[in-house]
This record gives C-alpha cells, structure tokens and sequence, in this order.
C-alpha cells in the first residue's frame, strides 16, 4: 500500500475534507479529516472502500472496476455501518504522475442528508471545506423552522380569536338572521320586562328533501330565501332566530292579540309557500308553526312559553303539512283548531 | 398596522423581541403595566405582522422611562437579551452559524443582512459594514434601513458583547457616534480565548 505524498495530501485534506485516496486494489491510502468520522472506530485507512460505501447510483456496483467505470459521474454512496448515511461523490483516477499509481480520488459530501449527520457524527463548522455550503444549509434550515413556527403560533393565535369571536357573535352567518346564543339574550331580557309578547316556533316542512336531492348549497340557498321572506312578512322590531338547521323562532314583543297572531302565522306559510328558484328547479317547502302569548300567563316565564310553543308546534304539525296552532294555557279550552 | 404602507411599517419582530425583553427580563407584570400606561392598545405584538413605526418609538421610549434607564442602555440590553436569554436561543443558534470563532463571525456581518431575509423576507435591517483596521481592531458601520428604525447600533453593541461571551473571546465595544441613519460601533479584540464559550453543537436544532 502506498501513500500519496504528504504535501499532496495535506492539500486535499483542506479543499476536500471528505475525500479518499484508494490505490489501484481499492482500498483507502489517504482520507480527508472528516471521513475518518464516519467510520465506527473513526480511521477509514486501510479499509477497502467499497465495503465501507455501498454504491448505489448511478448503477449499483460491488468491484473497483465498477467503480472505476463510474469515473466523473454524480455517485450516490450509503455508508454501510449504520447510521447508513446517504453521500453523494465524484471520482477521478489520479494522473499518472501521482502515487500511488493506478489510484482513484473520490471526494464525498453529505447532500440533504447533512441534517442528520452533523448530529449523528458530532460535525462542526471545521469539518466542512470553506466552499461547501452545508452550513449555510444548517442555518437556513433553522432560520424556515423558526419562521414557520412562529406562523404557526400566529395562525393559531387568529385561529382560537376566530373561534371566540363566532362564539360572542349573534348572527348566524348563513342567513343574516339572529343565532341561538342571540335568542337567550332575548329571553333573558324579556323576562325582565314586563312587555307582552309572543313566541312562534317554526319548523320548515320538506326542507331535508331539497337538501337530499339538489345537495347542500341548493339547501343554503333556500335557507336564505326562506329568511329573506320571513323578515318581508314582519316588522323590523320583530325578532327571527334561527336556532338549528330548518328550526326558527320568532318573538314579536308588545303582541297581545290571538287572530292576529294566527294572522301572522298564516301570511308566513302562505310565504314560505311560495316556489323558490333553485339554479334551474323549482322547489316547494311549507312550514309548521306554534305559538304561544305571555299575556295568557300570570308570570310570564319564557322558558316555559318557549315549551309551550313547541308543544303547539308539535301539535300542528301531527295536524299535516303548513298548519299553525297556538297554545292555550292549562285550565283553559283545549288547543284553538287553525284558521 | 398601516394596511396602504405595509413595506414601511415596523416589522412585528423588532416589537416583539422588545415585549420579549421586558416580559422575560422584567416580569409580566412590567410588561401589563407598561402597555396600559402607554395605551398602546396591544396587549402583545404578533412577530409576523406590521406595526406602525411611531408605535415602536412610543415603546422604547416607554421602557426607558419605567426602567429608569437611558434609551441607548435600553437598547443595548435588548441585543445582550437577544443572544442571552433562554427564550431566544434560536436566535444565538442563527448567529452562530455564522462563524467557528468570533473572529469568522465578525467576518460573516457582512451578510447577515441577506441572512436574516433568508429567514423572514420581509424583515427590514441594517445594513451592516465591517472594516479591519488592524486584525483586533474593527469598526462597524450601521446604516439603518429606515430614519424610523431606533439607533440599532446599540443593540449591535449587546448582541455583540453577549456573543463574544458566547464565544468565549473577551471584545472591547463603543458606540463612536450617529450621522444621519449611519452609527460607528468600534471592535477590539482582547484575547480570542478569554474563556470556554458555550456550546454550539450543529445537531441541536434548537426548539
């Protein structure tokens, strides 16, 4: 085995800290500084190269003279004791003037795998040629871990706002019309009032088969519609909520009078009657209501008219399709037939 | 924030590593007394958003006064808490990559401009110049971005003297003046191997 020249090879070991010298049998005469780190017990002379380095690309190969015929090409290595890093390399036979003679030069460097090897070899900013750009890949690394991290934090930062911000919000966002959480506040103001009022519950008849059959956006749209004429056919002090799917309540405060009530009811379904245009279908809902009036109570609870209503609700909508029923207090005549 | 003048408001970093200074350094209860009293309005600045310039004035200025301390200290501890402090070690972790020693890191100043834009584009910093007037003894030139920018010469000094501890290298720093949006901070090298230095192990990414 012989050696290149010391000058020669102290010259390599600066430009190309992970280079080998291999002499004709293929085995390492000479190897740059950072090499040797890779090998388990971190000295690669003496060993043949290819059973330190599995060849893998451009073509696959276990003899010198596969790799020899690989000469100048982009080579992809796995080192073959574990970690099993992945190396790129170029290989060049050495001129004839330099020892030893009949010897290769195979310079290695980490690719994308440097990520994991400066942490599995314990690799500093010296063990990389000045040229090599490893470090400033290390740091642009961290630099985009850092910055997505903090994107993250902000995005979830907005994210949680969003969610608190929909959850104080009053509106439900589909049709303009008041939300659950608004009702409540409604309620709770009502009870501290002594103004009368009404609450009508209405469900929309047919509504699940438009959505089954022309899909979810022809259903938002008809939700939007219905809201549209349900806000036509009340006054703007009346209050509309849309407390689930195709459940509605409506409070009209300061209504004391049962025909107008019914009145109300009746214009609403005849509404809602209507056809509404579907991109190209025509489709026909109906609705159900019940209602029921705080006058008709000594204390007005509205948790317990709120029952109330939806009892009449239920009631009306045994009766069939777009029919309206209001509530009796008990004690007095059963439940009034529609108009 | 400026929605029209986005490219000329204050990057939310720069606010953001002042809150981290007064929050981690000081206490939160410092930091909810300062913002109250300057009604700032923001309870906690966003490192990705923009923020007015005049507001990030308002707060050095701020601090200051509730510290008791000049503006220039203020600042010079902000960049000695950029390099320091626990919470900011991927800073010190991004500037170390800059250099083996600290004499490589001065080197690499140059370009830490176009390094940190790497990281956050949109980042406006100062340009930064070193000249070598002896091999332990340099001046930097800082040429702020921006007249708004605060003189960043001074945080240059902290982030500077806490690296050179980081490197375990013992640097003389002074501030040698302002003109205009340039200011001279002056470098000696005492001794390149005053002390052990921290670690700085490539493997460990930091966070």
């Amino acid at each position: 085995m012989s050696a290149p020249d010391p000058d020669c090879a102290r010259f390599l070991d600066v430009l190309c800290p992970m280079h080998a010298v291999l002499d004709r049998t293929g085995h390492v005469v000479h190897a740059g500084p950072t090499l040797h780190k890779l090998a388990p017990d971190g000295n690669v002379t003496g060993r043949r190269f290819l059973e330190l380095l599995e060849l893998r690309r451009p073509r696959a190969g276990d003899t010198l003279a596969e790799l020899r015929a690989a000469a100048g090409e982009k080579l992809h290595f796995r080192l073959r004791p574990p970690p099993r890093t992945e190396l790129k390399g170029v290989l060049m036979p050495l001129p004839a003037a330099l020892a030893p003679e009949g010897g290769l030069v195979v310079n290695l460097s980490f690719g994308i795998s440097v990520l994991d090897a400066v942490g599995d070899f314990a690799l500093t900013s010296g063990d990389f040629a000045a040229t090599d750009l490893a470090i400033e890949m290390l740091y642009l690394v961290e630099a985009k871990s850092a910055a997505m991290e903090a994107s993250r934090k902000l995005n979830a930062r907005l994210q949680g706002a969003r969610i608190a911000a929909e959850e104080r919000a009053f509106t439900d966002t589909l049709t303009g019309l008041a939300n659950r959480r608004a009702l409540s506040h409604v309620m709770e103001r009502l009870a501290q009032t002594d103004q009368d009022f009404v609450v009508m519950t209405l469900d929309l008849d047919r509504f699940k088969i438009v959505n089954d059959s022309l899909g979810h956006a022809a259903g938002d749209h008809v939700l939007r519609e219905v809201a549209q004429r349900m806000r036509a056919a009340t006054r703007d002090r009346d209050t509309i909520v849309r407390t689930g799917g195709d459940e509605f309540v409506l409070i009209f405060a300061g209504l004391v009078d049962r025909e107008k009530v019914r009145e109300i009811a009746a214009r609403l379904i005849s509404q809602l009657e209507r056809p509404i245009a579907v991109g190209g279908e025509t489709c026909r809902i109906s609705a159900s209501i019940g209602a029921a009036l705080s006058c008709d109570y000594g204390w007005a609870d509205p948790r317990r008219i709120m029952t109330d209503a939806d009892a009449a609700l239920y009631t009306a909508k045994n009766a069939g399709r777009g029919c309206h029923r209001v509530h009796r207090p008990p004690g007095e005549a059963p439940l009034d037939r529609s108009g | 924030m400026r929605e029209a003048t986005m490219e000329r408001a204050m990057h939310g970093l720069i606010n953001r590593a002042i809150e981290g200074f007064v929050r981690d350094s000081y206490g939160r209860d410092t930091w909810g007394r300062l913002t109250r009293r300057l009604a700032l309005g923001v309870a906690e600045f966003e490192a990705m958003l923009h923020y007015d310039d005049a507001l990030t004035a308002k707060l050095l200025d701020g601090v200051a006064e509730q510290l008791g301390k000049q503006r220039h200290e203020v600042l010079e501890d902000i960049g000695t808490y950029l390099v320091s402090h626990p919470n900011a070690e991927a800073l010190r972790r991004l500037l170390r990559f800059g250099g083996g020693t600290f004499g490589e890191f001065l080197q690499s100043l140059d370009d830490l401009p176009a390094r940190a834009r790497l990281a956050v584009p949109d980042l406006e910093v100062p340009r930064l110049e070193l000249r070598e007037h002896a091999p332990d003894h340099f001046s930097l030139s800082v040429q702020a971005p921006t007249a708004a920018m605060p003189p960043l010469g001074h945080v240059m000094i902290g982030l500077l003297r806490a690296l050179a501890d980081d490197y375990g290298t013992l640097v003389l720093l002074e501030h040698r003046g302002r003109r205009a949006t340039e200011e001279i901070v002056e470098i000696r090298l005492l001794e390149p191997d005053h002390a052990a230095g921290r670690d700085f192990d490539l493997g460990a990414r930091a966070g």
